[in-house]
């Protein structure tokens, strides 16, 4: 940390960890940070609309108690009062709750999730709660029945999605950390579309109790911040075992931070053969990617060319799979015990008319083409013709993990585009998700680290790495070597003009 | 390839969503050409390949069977559009006999 420490005008551009280190030093207050970051809002807010509701009174409440705890010698964890604000499905007591749907709005939640609890229990006071594509469904916040979010770098483009009111604020300096989820590359996506570090951890390794949710064997919690450190730090928080979620992995997350610095001096990194050819790559977004590989190899990994052939059938898996277990788990929304209620003259038509008026556009064509690859005579075909493709994808990782540490793809074929280009076309959105949907479907985690921007536009480029299940040491191992050596992320040239 | 009107109103019963004329007319040619894309896996030959439906491999997870604390009645039905007499209230369910 160098000049400048308190100042109020830059406390906004600390990291997570600097700001728990100024707490720390007794440097700055929690109600310090959290007024630099109302007033940070207050002036950026108005542009990105990356809020659905801001929880400022709890927020200074919370930070009062934060340094309280503090000045007792009782904080909670070398966190406490360094603030965040969540993606707007995790479920938060006594705070709307509305997943981006208009079927949810005015839902008041009687519980917290576990996430947001650990958060709490970690002593992080809480901004509000943030925009995305209703229910997790987009690559753009175009499909938030609240409105879209815009991009810092360039308004007059997306933030990327579904967790794009988290990709936007954070990138704008609002909130040094967030949490999103990702089902197909919902953090992953609107980290690379906004300059920024984003995780997808391992399938159970953190619990999905009070997500709100969309297709339940693919989504995953996962950090969107500024450092590689910060992120690392952020799954330590909420990370690990939860009897709540069945599907969570019955072990404790080791510590991530210990030995980030290691290097990746003899690493293996496969580069995917089959994804250098792909189509639809934007040049720059090519070209910067590859520098990030000889990065790498100037840093001491060995680049070694492996092939998945698998996963040019992802796409077309993961958008039976996803709807299919959307239209199931979408199906509690029926007018009964929370959420939107429509008139009908009896429970099926009030179901269904509440259904039409409360979900926006892609959110049933997903639920359709789900209905439709579930029902009977189709079955078959398609959802079971995916779940062997899944098969197929997992078998094709384990035989490439035999020969290399991690796989480094780009996280997005382009960089952020512009309101409305996508939206037409419902398969040219999904095409997105080339590079990120097939670690969904096999469980694996991955990060998206910024690796500069497209000459093309001047937009964020983000390098995905992917790593075996649980593997997530060596992922930000060689995440935080590309980082430090890059030197991007922190300096001015890493931060957005808004 | 679009998805014939007959198939789609079937569907969307199924899905109970009341589309309107317009979101019936529209949804025919999307799925169709989303499915069109997804054929690309209907030519793969998947002879003796498993199906996957979960990444890890966790199996009945169980827990003892003990009473913990959960919501209230007044906790539960405080987010229900209309609740009566401690329970959730709803329109008819059945048809009205003669």
């Amino acid at each position: 940390m160098s000049e400048a420490t308190g100042s109020a005008s830059e406390l906004h551009w600390r990291s997570a960890t600097e700001l728990a280190d100024m707490l720390e030093a007794g440097e700055v207050s929690s109600v310090e940070i959290a007024e630099a970051l109302i007033a940070r809002v207050d002036a950026v807010d108005g542009d990105l609309h990356a809020f659905l509701r801001r929880t400022d009174e709890r927020l200074l409440g919370d930070a009062r108690a934060s340094d309280e705890r503090r000045a007792a010698g009782d904080a909670r964890s070398p966190f406490d009062g360094v603030p965040t604000a969540h993606k707007d499905l995790f479920v938060t007591k006594g705070v709307p709750t509305t997943s981006g749907s208009r079927i949810l709005e005015g839902w008041v939640p009687p519980y917290d999730g576990t996430l947001v609890a650990r958060c709490a229990a970690a002593g992080l006071p809480l901004q509000g709660k943030l925009n995305m594509d209703e229910f997790a469904m987009g690559s753009s916040t175009e499909n938030s029945g609240y409105g879209p979010s815009r991009n810092p770098w360039n308004t007059a483009t997306v933030p990327g999605g579904s967790s794009g009111g988290s990709s936007a604020l954070v990138a704008a300096g609002g909130t040094p950390w967030s949490w999103g989820t990702d089902t197909g590359g919902s953090v992953r996506q609107p980290a690379s579309l906004c300059g920024l570090v984003g995780v997808k951890p391992t399938y159970g390794l953190v619990s999905r109790y009070g997500v709100v949710a969309f297709a339940s064997s693919l989504d995953q919690p996962g950090p969107l911040t500024r450092t590689v450190e910060d992120a690392a730090a952020f799954l330590q928080i909420a990370g690990g075992h939860d009897p709540m979620d069945s599907t969570s992995i019955p072990r404790d997350v080791p510590n991530y931070l210990e030995g980030i610095n290691g290097g990746v001096d003899g690493m293996r990194i496969g580069i995917v053969r089959e994804f250098e050819s792909a189509e639809g790559t934007q040049p720059g977004v090519r070209a910067r990617v590859s520098e990030a590989y000889q990065r790498l190899e100037k840093l001491g990994a060995d680049l070694i060319e492996v092939s998945l052939p698998s996963f040019e059938f992802g796409i077309s898996a993961y958008y039976l799979v996803a709807p299919a277990e959307c239209s199931s788990n979408l199906a509690r929304y029926d007018a009964v015990r929370y959420g939107l209620r429509a008139e009908g003259v009896d429970v099926a038509s009030m179901t269904s008319r509440t259904r039409d008026a409360g979900f926006g556009a892609e959110v049933k064509r997903r639920i359709m083409l789900g209905t439709y690859a579930l029902s009977a005579g189709y079955y078959d075909a398609y959802y079971g013709k995916a779940q062997r493709v899944r098969t197929l994808t997992i078998n094709d990782l384990k035989r490439v993990y035999a020969d290399v540490d991690l796989i480094a793809t780009p996280t997005s074929p382009s960089t952020a585009f512009e309101f409305g280009a996508k939206t037409a076309d419902p398969l040219a959105m999904y095409l997105n998700d080339v590079f990120t949907v097939p670690v969904n479907l096999a469980g694996n985690a991955a990060i998206s680290v910024p690796c500069g921007t497209s000459p093309d536009d001047g937009l964020p480029v983000g390098l995905q790495l992917i790593a075996k299940a649980l593997d997530e040491t060596t992922m930000f191992r060689a995440a935080y070597a590309f980082e430090q050596d890059f030197g991007w992320a922190g300096s001015p040239e890493g931060r957005p003009p808004l | 390839m679009d998805i014939d009107r007959a198939t789609v109103d079937h569907v969307a019963r199924l899905a109970r969503l009341e589309l309107s004329e317009d979101e019936r007319a529209r949804m025919g040619t999307e799925l169709g050409h989303i499915l069109e894309h997804a054929a690309k896996i209907q030519a793969l030959d998947l002879d003796g390949i498993e199906p996957t439906s979960h990444a890890i491999p966790i199996r009945n997870v169980m827990r003892a069977d003990e009473v913990t604390p959960s919501l209230s009645q007044d906790e539960a039905l405080a987010c229900a559009p209309e609740s009566e007499q401690g329970r959730f209230r709803v329109p008819r369910i059945l048809e009205e006999e003669a």
